[in-house]
């Protein structure tokens, strides 16, 4: 048995040769960037000793940029960062109101979107709220890299598309349009510092006659993974998302869903929660979007 | 392995130190510097007794590698007080806003982070903002009037 390792590389290539080496040789690796996850894990499900590669000193992990056409967060950003950008704020609403719900101010000052994609868990709230968005990581590797939608990144419960040698450089989001917006919701049975029992994304474009032109749903802590839900967004584009649409949206959210039964939740109560956060949701996306 | 020689800043002294590549921030403090006044309560970030500054941000040190503060400017608890009792502490002090002290430090670092950020937070802001930050003594309200009333002693010091 061997010994924890750190190290943390100034460029990706270095990242990508570090990754490969160990997967090469057989050796246990991690990629560490706010940790709020890893540091637990050490310490409880996973003591393995390991190499933790810190890819918090990356220019490219540190990108936050708004662009034109795109909206790029780089994976070491933490969430605080990310609430304190008040353009940002306006233009993601609901990803920001998702990475907010997670943890402690402590926890908001190290934990990334990122990191929370990566984990994996079911039930983490930044994912239903990324592919609501339509969120693609972008992943560094030795051949020039490769983009994957947030949606057909996470593959089971704590497990993503990450091959070895590979890594999460950063979220790619097309920037939203004046008449687009979203909004996350999630249920939990106090109002803070807690775990979801069903949470929904919603992104949404209104034309000027209030009809829905194009709308994502995403949810979260009802299957495996956060899942995409077509059927809910079919059941928005070309409503003025009067109440039959989000009905209609809703029974899709649930229909879509697989929940189990824990302490959190049963499986029915689920079902039924998501839909509502998702039709809800559609209206807190609808009311910016009208609100300017 | 050989241990990781760390270069960093603690309350505005540089200071260096040796450590393992798994061992938290929290038990450098604590174990190779012998600053014990930040505390460990559960040592998976959801108490706050562990909190400190990490370049200007509050963080739980037990969620923070010893060897991430290579080249960061830390500030703990023992950093707080100057010839004086910092407004907070001395404010605790009069509401008795502590019964065993653990996670005093925590609450400490954490509300004066708000306050350099909010100097006139309400409430509400103050609950939110400590809601990482566990008292299993005092029920919270009397850490809440001390950070209020430190609040306006900063705003208009006596």
């Amino acid at each position: 048995m061997g010994a924890y390792a750190y190290v943390a590389p100034q460029s990706v290539s270095e990242v990508v040769t570090v990754l490969s080496e160990h997967a090469q040789a057989g050796n246990p690796v991690q990629i560490l960037a706010g940790g709020t996850d890893l540091l637990v894990q050490m310490r409880s499900v996973n003591k393995t000793p390991r190499t933790i590669v810190d890819i918090k000193k990356l220019s490219e992990t540190n990108k936050l940029d708004i662009g034109d056409q795109e909206i790029y967060i780089g994976a070491a950003i933490p969430s605080a960062l990310l609430y304190e950008n008040q353009e940002l704020k306006a233009l993601l609403p609901g990803l920001l109101e998702a990475s907010d719900l997670i943890g402690s101010t402590q926890v908001q000052g190290r934990a990334t979107i990122g990191g929370n994609l990566c984990n994996a868990s079911p039930a983490g709230d930044t994912i239903p709220a990324m592919i609501a968005v339509g969120a693609v990581c972008d992943i560094a590797n030795a051949d020039g890299g490769r983009q994957i939608p947030v949606e057909e990144f996470v593959t089971g419960v704590g497990r993503n598309a990450l091959d070895a040698g590979e890594f999460l450089l950063g979220l790619k989001i097309p920037r939203p349009a004046s008449n687009s917006s979203d909004a996350y919701l999630r249920f939990i049975p106090r109002t803070e510092m807690d775990i979801a029992v069903a949470g929904a994304g919603v992104s949404l474009t209104l034309e000027a006659d209030g009809v829905c032109s194009a709308a994502r749903v995403g949810i979260g802590a009802v299957a495996p993974t956060a899942l995409l839900v077509p059927a809910a967004a079919e059941a928005l584009v070309g409503s003025k998302l009067d109440a039959d649409a989000l009905a209609a949206a809703a029974a899709a959210c649930s229909a879509a869903s697989s929940p189990i039964t824990d302490k959190r939740g049963t499986a029915d109560y689920r079902r039924k929660v998501v839909g509502v956060l998702c039709r809800r949701a559609a209206e807190i996306a609808k009311q910016r979007i009208i609100g300017g | 392995m050989a241990r990781i020689h760390v270069e960093t800043t603690i309350n505005g002294q540089a200071q260096e130190f040796l450590c393992d590549a798994d061992q938290s921030l929290l038990d450098v403090l604590r174990d190779e510097l012998g600053l014990t006044g930040t505390k460990e309560g559960c040592a998976t970030g959801d108490c706050g007794a562990c909190s400190v500054m990490v370049n200007g941000r509050l963080v739980c040190s037990c969620l923070m590698l010893g060897a991430e503060a290579a080249g960061a400017s830390v500030e703990t608890i023992e950093g707080i007080a100057g010839e004086q009792l910092h407004p907070l502490q001395q404010k605790f002090l009069e509401h008795a806003a502590l019964q065993c002290g653990v996670c005093t430090p925590g609450f400490i670092v954490a509300a004066k982070a708000l306050l350099e950020k909010n100097p006139d937070p309400d409430e509400t802001t103050i609950r939110y903002w400590l809601a990482g930050n566990l008292c299993r003594c005092t029920g919270y309200d009397k850490i809440i009037r001390a950070v209020q009333d430190a609040a306006k002693e900063l705003a208009h010091p006596a």
